[in-house]
């Protein structure tokens, strides 16, 4: 009946839109957001969704196919290069150890070794939603854990795909869905097996090729009729295509999607592919997580709280210590290594999709599979706690402290200046302020970094930079001028937030990563804000004019006047910028920006080629008009 | 009334214990507007429009600026060679600062004694801004003589003060209008016409 699916669509819809905005306010993130909204809508809550609830989380399992995809486009082969030991070995022995643990301790509950292996498998995982978006928030991101951080949730990630192919094996139970099946019972199973594992390679090729060679063309011929729809329609049919195919020889769908994103991820089209494909994997993820809100089990937690509590804590501490462990031996600083082991101590959304893909082939029963996800979700809401444990409790007592006690004395005056955020940008400026004599303290979130700076006798004060009390203490109410260097723009927008409300006297010079970021600094109502590029760049173009033989106080006056021109042009699309909203994706917003600036360039005047006072141009005119 | 403009001219104020006093007094002056060269363009790029508009505004031009190799420091020139533009301010159209009076306010490490024919200096004050006086008179603009702080290597806190008070009342006079350009251009120094009206 279609009235009942509309009916159902504004239930979700209702509860996403009331419930996730509610858990971000509270600092607990989207995915406790969804899943906090399906917990009330659920059977256990209102009630207003019921059994159908498994049926919406089939559909939302597209969305992970989605995210995989995403992933894939993501995995730029550098990257990976580079972070090669960390992903392997800090990513693939957390993978392994964490299986092996807990495993082991599942089997001596009682479980069988097949159901207990892929509670291991599934319970290894954190989540990658949560953590990075954590991570991110707090400016980690650069940091040693932050890194460390990065690299055992990409391995996870890609762990996901083996261990989905393998799950299958480990069935005990009957197939819980008869008939239909868990759609393993395929076209090929008819087939003797050595063509099955043809079929199989013949699939993954094709895929390949499909993306190389097929794609691409068929990409540009879209993109070139500018129909944006039909090319959101096309992003989606490769991405289901592929999944079906993938399902078709037996292979998960999740696999053949992050293949193809894999092989689309040096593509042209990639920015474009993820801009318009972001928001379905939002919306499905969403939910996907609200179903699994749904579908947690409170009688089966009212019935056995301790059990239920229990579970959480020691799979939490398991996964922590074994974390630890790994920190140290990859030589993680203290403070670095609690950052990095209990930000990855909660069990993560793939947990869920490996738990609904368990029960469906059999492998768990579905009691277990209850107290699993609501300890799972139990330990996802739990995380923003853990953080703000560790900050507030741990951290200050364990690690680097936020005061530098010994060099306290030495600085007793207070510094005109304060840098928040010692890194690539604000080393810099620190160090310029520095050897000009002008007195700076340093916020830095890095704890490593505080560590050798307060070495050389930098005062230094290590902690979240828009806390309002570590401010306080590092001299905000006596300093003048504010830097702001952070890296993460929404760390920026937050310390800028807590400086005009608490220290309304601080002058506020603010690092932008680029024009976007520009915006919304101006929007704060931030006068000096310098995006970190556009000196170095117009110092580039100079060099390349004065190659090509123009006179180098050319070249030099002509970046200073067109950087003029460029901040004109910032601040006047800046007030333009609100009217444009209607630009669905960023990217499309940017070009358009550019076109915007690249006319005005043309036509603007804002450069004389050589002042007339310098060119005697019309002074020749005149005499000659004299002569005549 | 009359308005009066000081384009201000020093590479390191900081550094100078005299312009920095001078500057402090004229900065509350009515009708006087200080514009502090190198402070608006530390990189030397003129903003014409601004500069011009500037110059329409006002009566009287004051380049304030310490004396430099026997001239003003390299800003003041910059200043000039960009914002006097031919066909505005000189040319057979360029009327723009037609009747408005320019003067230059300098302040010199040597004493005044040094600046004559047998002084070391060989040419007197007026010698040498002759570049500047031609530079007014093609802009037909009248030039008047130049107010000087002499011996600024050595002068003592009073003499800071003499010159402070010397600017000051120099600047009333100008804004208040009560000053007789064709009388005040037969002295060699604004200070000494100064000194003739007060005496009166």
């Amino acid at each position: 009946m279609s009235q009942s699916v509309l009916l159902q669509a504004i239930v979700y819809l209702a509860a996403g839109v009331v419930f996730v905005p509610i858990a971000k306010r509270l600092g607990l993130g989207s995915v406790l957001g969804y899943l906090l909204a399906g917990m009330v809508i659920g059977p256990d809550g209102l009630g207003l969704v019921g059994e159908e609830g498994q049926d919406v989380m089939h559909v939302a399992e597209f969305g992970v196919v989605i995210m995989l995809f995403l992933i894939g486009l993501e995995l730029e082969p550098d990257l990976l290069w580079k972070l090669r030991v960390p992903i392997v070995g800090l990513g693939g022995l957390q993978v392994v150890l964490t299986t092996v643990v807990i495993s082991g301790l599942a089997m001596l509950t009682g479980l069988p070794w097949q159901a207990a292996l892929a509670v291991g498998m599934i319970l290894t995982m954190s989540s990658t939603a949560i953590v990075l978006q954590t991570m991110n928030e707090k400016g980690l991101m650069q940091a040693a854990s932050g890194q460390s951080t990065f690299s055992v949730l990409l391995f996870q990630d890609i762990a996901v795909i083996p261990i989905l192919a393998l799950l299958p094996l480990l069935a005990t139970y009957p197939l819980s869905e008869s008939g239909e099946g868990g759609g393993h019972d395929t076209l090929l199973a008819d087939l003797p097996g050595w063509l099955q594992t043809l079929a199989v390679l013949g699939a993954v090729l094709a895929v390949v090729m499909l993306g190389r060679f097929v794609m691409r063309p068929v990409f540009r011929i879209i993109a070139s009729t500018g129909l944006r729809e039909v090319f959101i329609a096309s992003a989606l049919l490769l991405v289901g295509g592929v999944a079906l195919l993938m399902e078709s020889v037996g292979l998960s769908p999740a696999l053949g999607a992050f293949v193809s994103g894999v092989v689309l991820a040096n593509s042209e089209y990639k920015h474009e592919l993820e801009s318009d494909i972001d928001p379905f994997r939002g919306l499905l993820l969403g939910l996907f997580f609200i179903s699994v809100g749904s579908s947690i089990d409170f009688g089966l937690i009212q019935e056995n709280p301790l059990l239920v509590v229990g579970v959480v804590l020691g799979m939490m501490t398991l996964k922590a210590i074994v974390l630890a462990v790994l920190g140290r031996r990859f030589k993680l600083s203290t403070d670095q290594n609690l950052i990095f082991s209990l930000a990855l101590s909660q069990v993560g959304e793939f947990a869920f999709v490996l738990l609904s893909f368990s029960l469906q082939n059999g492998i768990l029963d579905t009691r277990t599979v209850g107290l699993l996800t609501a300890a799972v979700a139990l330990s996802m809401a739990l995380t923003p706690i853990v953080f703000l444990v560790n900050e507030k409790l741990l951290l200050p007592r364990i690690g680097t402290t936020a005061q530098d006690k010994k060099a306290s004395d030495q600085f007793s005056a207070s510094n005109p200046v304060i840098v928040a955020g010692f890194g690539r940008y604000g080393n810099i400026v620190g160090r310029f302020l520095r050897a000009n004599g002008i007195g700076t303290t340093v916020l830095d979130f890095d704890s490593d970094r505080v560590d050798i700076l307060r070495k050389i006798g930098i005062k230094v004060y290590y902690g979240d930079a828009s806390r309002y009390d570590l401010l306080k203490s590092a001299g905000a109410e006596e300093a003048k001028v504010i830097v702001i260097a952070l890296d993460s723009p929404e760390k920026s927008l937050e310390l800028v937030e807590t400086i005009k409300k608490h220290f309304p006297h601080l002058q506020i010079l603010v690092r932008a990563r680029d024009r976007d970021d520009a915006y919304e600094l101006m929007d704060a109502g931030i006068e000096h804000v310098y995006r970190e590029t556009l000196d170095s760049s117009l110092r580039t173009g100079v060099d390349a004019m004065r190659l090509l033989g123009l006179r180098a106080y050319h070249a030099e006056r002509s970046a200073r006047l067109f950087r003029k021109h460029d901040e004109e042009a910032l601040s006047e699309l800046a007030s333009v910028r609100h009217d444009q909203k209607q630009y669905f994706s960023t990217a499309r917003r940017r070009i358009r920006e550019l076109e915007q600036l690249i006319s005005s360039d043309e036509t603007d005047r804002w450069l004389r080629e050589v002042e007339e006072g310098w060119d005697s141009e019309s002074l020749r005119r005149e005499a000659n008009q004299q002569t005549n | 009334m009359a308005s009066v403009l000081i384009q201000f001219a020093h590479p390191a104020l900081e550094k100078s214990r005299v312009n920095q006093r001078l500057l402090e007094a004229a900065s509350d002056v009515p009708l006087v507007t200080v514009n502090d060269l190198y402070e608006q363009y530390p990189d030397f790029d003129i903003d014409i429009d601004r500069e011009q508009e500037l110059l329409l505004r006002h009566d009287y031009v004051l380049l304030h600026h310490p004396m430099y190799w026997y001239s003003a420091p390299a800003m003041t020139k910059q200043w000039i060679d960009l914002t006097l533009e031919h066909g505005w301010a000189y040319g057979r159209q360029g009327n723009a600062l037609t009747g408005k009076k320019m003067m230059n306010v300098m302040t010199t490490g040597g004493r005044q004694e040094a600046y004559q024919e047998a002084g070391y200096n060989r040419y007197t004050v007026r010698q040498f801004l002759a570049p500047f006086e031609q530079t007014a008179l093609l802009c037909k603009m009248l030039y008047l003589p130049p107010f000087v702080v002499h011996g600024t290597h050595r002068i003592a806190e009073e003499g800071i003060l003499e010159a402070v008070q010397q600017y000051r009342t120099l600047l009333e006079r100008l804004t208040a209008d009560e000053f007789n350009p064709d009388h005040a251009a037969q002295f060699a120094y604004a200070n000494d016409f100064l000194i003739e009206k007060q005496s009166l």
